[in-house]
């Protein structure tokens, strides 16, 4: 259970987080959801121990996660940050092996242990074939899964993503996420992802955690939380979500305020209905999305 | 004419990996990402660090023999070898006291300032993230110039020789503090902000020296700009035993900190979440770097050069592992500064050229010609 209680978060006078406050319960996934600047990010990096509030505290299991060590706390919540980088020319499997650190003792070298967690961690990503290669000549969906490796090498019970799809192709993301989810219920992982994309949202998470300049506007379960009228209210979009068994599958588009006032004065918008209205065709969403996963064409699978 | 010899094998044909690669930190090499091989490799770190000690024991034989005296080199080998390890090597002792005790010590001078200035650098650029940063560019050598410039003005260079070290420790030491506060601010280290601040505290520091010039007699001013211009004429053994543990503990503390080096260089937020205990390790990266600088420039002034360029030369061939990069570039800053200062002392002899001139004409040519062959394994950013 992680517990955060009132996080204030500023930089200079600007307040980023303005008294946040939520219980994250073990086994979660959780997908933070908010426009641009609403706070994610920083949410994502004071959850995980990475930045300090102003005000307020994270406590992991009742302990705070501000008074344990750099080590001890890394041996519980890893972090991947949104554009993950390392320095040119370490290999692969170096940079899966950073994620040990915090199980190293200070100068010790690598333990059968160590490698073990870091052989299960390339493996479980799918990056074992190339844990020879520079990280720098790989492509951003090799190099995503490799950082995700590096997390997981840390062998944390937390794992906060801050938007892993966010430069990826369709494929790789639907990689990423079906992996992060597969690895959640496999290891019994909470995680904490921000995340862009509402559909994926919907098919992934089971928690929803939407922000809105600093604030939370809603938290709980994808089914409930995710409603047009919440989409409405935080990204001033008009959406249709589409449900399958009463569980949002996806999310279409209507317009924006902007274009519901051009309508409203006359100039009519045709392919934009009012009103959304019941969902008109769920359409043959399939029911387990990895399947959805096809060879890509061009490529070896 | 003088080649820095041991990173010769940078412009070797790099050998094909071995088989299946089982040792941990054997770099296979570079491969574009449509599989076609490019040819270029690291080398393996092992096999260079052997040949940069071997190096360095050649070129600690070469700047002993050659001076007024030509010694043969047979004999020096010997001498140097039967001192290193305090046996009786049964020479002359005429030729084993030119050795030891009038060309030894500045060679050993040589060794532990280039030693001293390329590890710093290796570490510098790696907190910094930069490859610009060196102890030069955030100020701490001028710090560590006006602590021994101060000792030389107050008569205290006179007193002890381990004044002069203790005092550009000092020196460097306040300046890398005064940087890295200007740089910090709610307990978050800008690293842009840092840099400039080193450039400012280095004017500054400049400034502080020349101004000094105005106030002290023509003798002092002469031993102050002689100090300056980066010398390692005279250097007795007292100057090598004062600046010794410095160097030592500095250059070995910076080693103790490798793992941390390569997590910071994927950037602090990332290190952090993995463990590293940030803010402390760029205070004790900056201590132990002003440790070794500032006795560095307390023996010999101001060197430019071999701070910047030896990690990145070294980086070019062996790749960004601290682990291998710190140790490599100690030996490499240590061969380099000794050939240099060989130079600088016999092409125009009887009159000495500056070590940092040297330093300068043979490391960039050889450091451009490098860089262009090798570039696509660098990316900084």
């Amino acid at each position: 259970m992680l517990t955060a209680e009132n996080i204030i978060y500023r930089v200079g006078d600007r307040e980023i987080l303005r008294g946040v406050s939520v219980r994250i319960p073990r086994g979660r996934f959780v997908g933070v959801v908010g426009p641009n600047g609403a706070g994610k990010t920083t949410l994502i990096r004071v959850l995980s121990g990475v930045a300090r509030p102003a005000a307020g505290r994270v406590l992991l299991e009742g302990r705070p996660l501000a008074g344990l060590r750099a080590r001890e706390r890394a041996r519980m919540v890893a972090y991947m940050s949104q554009n993950p980088s390392i320095g040119f020319g370490f290999t692969v499997e170096d940079v899966v092996a950073m994620g040990r650190y915090a199980h190293r003792r200070p100068l010790a070298p690598m333990s059968g242990a160590d490698r073990a967690a870091v052989a299960r961690a390339m493996a479980a990503t799918g990056v074992l074939p190339l844990r020879e290669r520079l990280v720098t000549e790989l492509s951003g969906g090799e190099r995503q899964r490799v950082f995700l490796a590096r997390t997981l090498a840390q062998e944390p019970r937390l794992l906060f993503l801050d938007e892993p799809t966010s430069d990826l192709d369709v494929r790789f993301q639907l990689e990423i996420l079906s992996l992060v989810r597969t690895l959640q219920r496999r290891r019994g992982l909470t995680v904490v992802m921000a995340i862009h994309d509402l559909t994926w949202a919907a098919r992934y998470c089971d928690d929803i955690l939407a922000l809105r300049d600093g604030r939370v506007v809603a938290y709980g379960e994808t089914g409930e939380v995710l409603t047009e009228s919440l989409i409405d209210d935080v990204f001033g979009v008009r959406s249709t979500v589409v449900r399958e068994n009463g569980a949002p599958v996806r999310v279409d588009f209507v317009g924006t305020d902007a274009e519901r006032e051009m309508a409203g004065k006359g100039d009519s918008a045709p392919e934009h209905e009012p009103e959304p209205g019941p969902a008109p065709e769920p359409g043959p969403a399939p029911a387990d999305v990895t399947s959805a996963l096809r060879p890509r064409p061009g490529r070896p699978a | 004419m003088i080649t820095p010899a041991p990173e010769k094998r940078a412009g070797e044909p790099a050998r094909p990996p071995a088989g299946p690669q089982t040792e941990r930190w054997s770099r296979p090499g570079r491969r574009p990402a449509d599989g076609r091989p490019s040819g270029l490799r690291y080398v393996r770190p092992a096999a260079v660090l052997a040949v940069l000690a071997a190096g360095l024991f050649a070129a600690v034989v070469l700047a002993t023999a050659v001076g007024v005296v030509a010694l043969p080199y047979g004999e020096t080998a010997r001498i140097v070898f039967a001192k290193l390890l305090g046996l009786s090597s049964g020479a002359a002792p005429a030729s084993e006291a030119i050795i030891w005790g009038v060309r030894m010590p500045r060679v050993a001078a040589a060794g532990l300032v280039g030693l001293a200035l390329a590890t710093s650098g290796a570490a510098m650029q790696a907190l910094f993230k930069n490859p610009l940063a060196s102890p030069d560019l955030i100020g701490v050598s001028t710090g560590g110039a006006v602590g021994a410039v101060a000792a030389i003005f107050l008569g205290w260079s006179l007193v002890s020789p381990w004044l002069m070290p203790a005092a550009a420790f000092a020196g460097a030491l306040a300046a890398a503090a005064l940087v890295y506060a200007l740089g910090t601010r709610a307990g978050r280290t800008d690293i842009a902000t840092l840099l400039l601040a080193g450039v400012a505290v280095s004017a500054f520091g400049g400034a502080l020296i020349s101004l000094l010039y105005h106030f002290v007699d023509d003798g002092v001013l002469r031993q102050i700009v002689y100090w300056l211009m980066g010398n390692l004429g005279g250097k007795r053994w007292e100057h090598v035993l004062a600046m010794a543990p410095f160097v030592g503990v500095g250059a070995m503390g910076l080693v103790l900190f490798s793992s941390e080096l390569n997590m910071l260089m994927g950037g602090e937020d990332d290190a952090k979440a993995m463990g590293v205990a940030v803010e402390r390790t760029k205070r004790w990266v900056l201590v132990l770097v002003a440790l070794s600088t500032g006795a560095a420039v307390s023996v010999a002034g101001i060197i430019g050069f071999v701070g910047l360029i030896v990690p990145h030369i070294l980086r070019l061939v062996i790749g960004p592992d601290h682990r291998w990069l710190l140790p490599a570039s100690g030996l490499a800053g240590a061969a380099f500064l000794i050939l240099a200062d060989l130079a600088a002392r016999t092409v125009f002899s009887p009159v000495e050229l500056r070590t940092g001139i040297v330093t300068a004409l043979c490391g960039a040519p050889f450091f451009l010609h490098l860089l262009m062959k090798r570039r696509e394994l660098v990316r900084w950013s």
